[in-house]
């Protein structure tokens, strides 16, 4: 049986994303104020956990890292047809940079227990550092490959997958376990069904903390980062705008007019 | 007793190994022992006094143990730091540096002047000879690291990690630089980890602070946060290409370089087979002199064609935010911002986007900037010189047609 192993995200829903402000005493996020949703391309990555178990005999298992509330992204993978749900969930946990994140996130995975495939979206839309999933393989000493847009064959111990690259793709081979990061072109997510969502009520949600992994606070967390941040600052515009009023015909023409007259419309 | 000693390397915990001794004397050899500790009691009293260049510590109420000896240090200590060097992570292609390997090496030349120390660049390849490195010489590299070999022909992320970390092993680094290409993107994870210390993603600048920590500023929630790796050490960083001007290069300078040896006998688990590039389609957005870029205002597929046909009618370069991405609107490719592409046209056209700073910080220098958007209170139009308070589904349209006329008219007379 296929072990997969999908790292999901709870994040600032995009559409509200420019309404979160840094906390200026203790320099992280305070994200309380905007809806938390599953993180875009974390649905592509349950979506390819999806269609390996309809292909052959796999337990998907999700795991989070977060507060409480991200219980319901856990949820909606469940939902979506994960077997198992896993909320890592601890004071001791905030804060965390990529490097924190991953090391814990690790450490949840190792404590689920053997696992061939583990599948992260390439990057979450609010940290974008794309860093969780190669950290996270270097702590569990596997291989990985970031940034994957098609799997070509995933038979055996030794899968082929293309992974993006700009203008072109690179062609890799791979021996499992490996974590791979993908990217939107992998598939098309499918939306949660009415019977998923019934089905998901019986599964259950671990949730795991500080003392269940067997780690210090020194470890994980805003004690276990190496990066901090250091300084907020504004950024002032150097540009005076201005706005263009009228009809909407007015207003296509003076625009057009005064691109002309800077030289700018070629 | 002052003892005045030097270290040749920063003493984060990222290296606890013991340090080699500068010096001969037997004075030396005890003060640089004692420094090490000492050093590490500061670094717990407190983080800061233990990074400036010049210190002065006051042991008074501590005993070491060093070696045979028990030494009461009573006396102050004047330590002298000085960094390792500052790296980058070269890339070449067809045995070409990149550009942004050059911009970088152009940055960790300023970076490393003020901190008193080198420039070094890795350089992984094959074919590679003298002629291909200059570049990264004349732009201000003092030595590099070349691994030459059939090997090392592709990129091959755990061969390409493990000689990374090996050699920074061997050089502490006080900081490493890495482009933000698919290779660095892969790469900066995998050796920061190894290495246990700090990576800020996609910086748009890179400083040194008053005490010489590297100030990496990302954009972030409407303003620029600075996130520094106080302790360990190398401080490591990814940034794109065109965030930093292409140094004018210094033919005259030269540099060493250095021979590596590729590990053998070691296990690969994973293989590059091989690396497809194809020629990208359309206009470039990186030489565009116009770049039209479209949001999440487009609403669905039919409003982000209109945004595509107003790029087709400019021969402008099409560009996206990440919302657009996500809708599956557009490649990833397109991306214009801190972790996309950087562009500097003449002219640039926001389309129902809000005017996030991880997305404007990718416009560099445009002649002039034009927004569109129904949200009048949109941070976009802070940033802006022309805007256009309209829902962009139904100006579009409208604005095709006027330049359509603006054409015809240029056209005729």
């Amino acid at each position: 049986m296929l072990n997969i192993v999908v790292c999901a995200k709870a994040v600032p829903d995009p559409k509200d994303a420019c309404k979160i402000k840094i906390d200026p005493a203790t320099k992280t996020l305070m994200r309380c104020e905007v809806p938390m949703v599953l993180n875009q391309m974390d649905k592509n990555a349950m979506e390819a956990a999806i269609r390996m178990k309809e292909q052959s005999d796999a337990r998907i298992s999700v795991i989070s890292m977060g507060p409480p509330q991200a219980g319901n992204t856990v949820k909606e993978c469940l939902a979506l047809g994960a077997d198992q749900g896993f909320l890592l969930s601890d004071p001791a946990f905030g804060g965390a940079d990529a490097y924190a994140t991953a090391y814990t996130l690790a450490k949840g995975i190792e404590k689920i227990g053997p696992f061939d495939v583990i599948l992260c979206g390439m990057a979450s839309s609010d940290g974008s550092t794309e860093w969780v999933g190669p950290q996270i393989a270097t702590f569990l000493d596997i291989p990985v490959v970031t940034m994957v847009r098609e799997i070509v064959e995933c038979e055996k111990e030794l899968w082929k997958v293309k992974a993006s690259m700009g203008h072109g793709y690179r062609l890799m081979e791979v021996k499992l376990p490996a974590v791979f990061t993908v990217t939107r072109e992998l598939n098309q997510p499918r939306t949660l069904s009415f019977s998923g969502i019934i089905k998901a009520r019986k599964k259950e949600i671990t949730e795991w903390g500080l003392n269940d992994l067997g780690e210090s606070a020194e470890s994980v967390g805003l004690k276990g980062s190496p990066t901090i941040v250091s300084d907020l600052r504004t950024q002032d515009s150097k540009r005076e705008v201005e706005i263009i009023e009228g009809t909407r015909e007015d207003k296509a023409e003076q625009l057009v007019q005064k691109l002309a007259d800077a030289g700018v419309l070629a | 007793m002052p003892v005045k000693c030097s270290l040749g390397i920063d003493k984060s915990q990222a290296f606890p190994a013991d340090l080699p001794i500068p010096g001969s004397g037997p004075e030396l050899f005890y003060a640089s022992r004692i420094t090490h500790h000492a050093s590490r009691i500061t670094h717990h009293a407190s983080r800061f006094t233990f990074h400036v260049s010049r210190i002065t510590f006051h042991v008074s109420r501590f005993t070491f143990h060093v070696s045979r000896f028990t030494f009461h240090a009573s006396e102050r200590i004047i330590m002298e730091h000085t960094y390792g060097p500052v790296w980058v992570i070269g890339e070449q292609v067809n045995c070409q540096v990149v550009t942004v390997s050059l911009q970088l090496v152009g940055r960790a030349r300023t970076l490393a002047d003020e901190l008193n120390t080198s420039v070094e660049v890795v350089l992984l390849g094959n074919h590679m000879t003298d002629e291909h490195v200059q570049p990264l010489f004349a732009a201000g590299a003092d030595r590099i690291y070349m691994g030459n070999d059939p090997a090392l022909e592709l990129y091959q992320p755990e061969l390409f990690t493990e000689m990374i970390v090996k050699l920074a092993g061997d050089r502490r680094p006080e900081i490493m630089l890495i482009g933000s290409t698919f290779m660095g993107r892969e790469l900066a994870p995998l050796v920061a980890a190894r290495l246990d210390t700090g990576l800020t993603a996609h910086c748009i600048d890179l400083v040194l602070d008053k005490d010489k920590i590297l100030e990496q500023i990302i954009p972030a929630y409407g303003g620029l946060i600075s996130i520094v790796c106080p302790e360990k050490r190398p401080q490591m960083a990814t940034v794109s290409k065109g965030v930093f001007p292409k140094p004018d290069p210094d033919e005259t300078r030269t540099g060493e370089i250095v021979m590596l040896d590729v590990p053998t006998g070691m296990t690969q688990r994973i293989n590059t087979l091989e690396i497809i590039r194809e020629e990208p389609e359309g206009v470039s957005l990186e030489s565009a002199p116009i770049v039209v870029a479209g949001g999440a205002g487009a609403g669905d597929i039919e409003g982000w064609q209109k945004i595509e046909e107003l790029a087709k009618i400019l021969n402008a370069g099409l560009g996206s935010t990440r919302p657009a991405v996500d809708e599956g609107w557009i490649e990833l490719e397109t991306m214009i911002g801190q972790s996309g592409k950087m562009v500097s046209p003449e002219l640039y056209i926001g389309v129902g986007l809000s005017g996030e700073l991880q997305h404007m910080v990718g416009i560099v220098g445009a002649q002039v900037m034009v927004a569109v958007n129904n949200d009048s209170k949109a941070p976009v139009f802070e940033q802006v010189d022309y805007g256009i308070v309209d829902d962009c589904r139904e100006f579009v349209p409208v604005l095709i047609e006027k330049i359509r006329e603006h054409q015809e008219k240029q056209l005729t007379c």
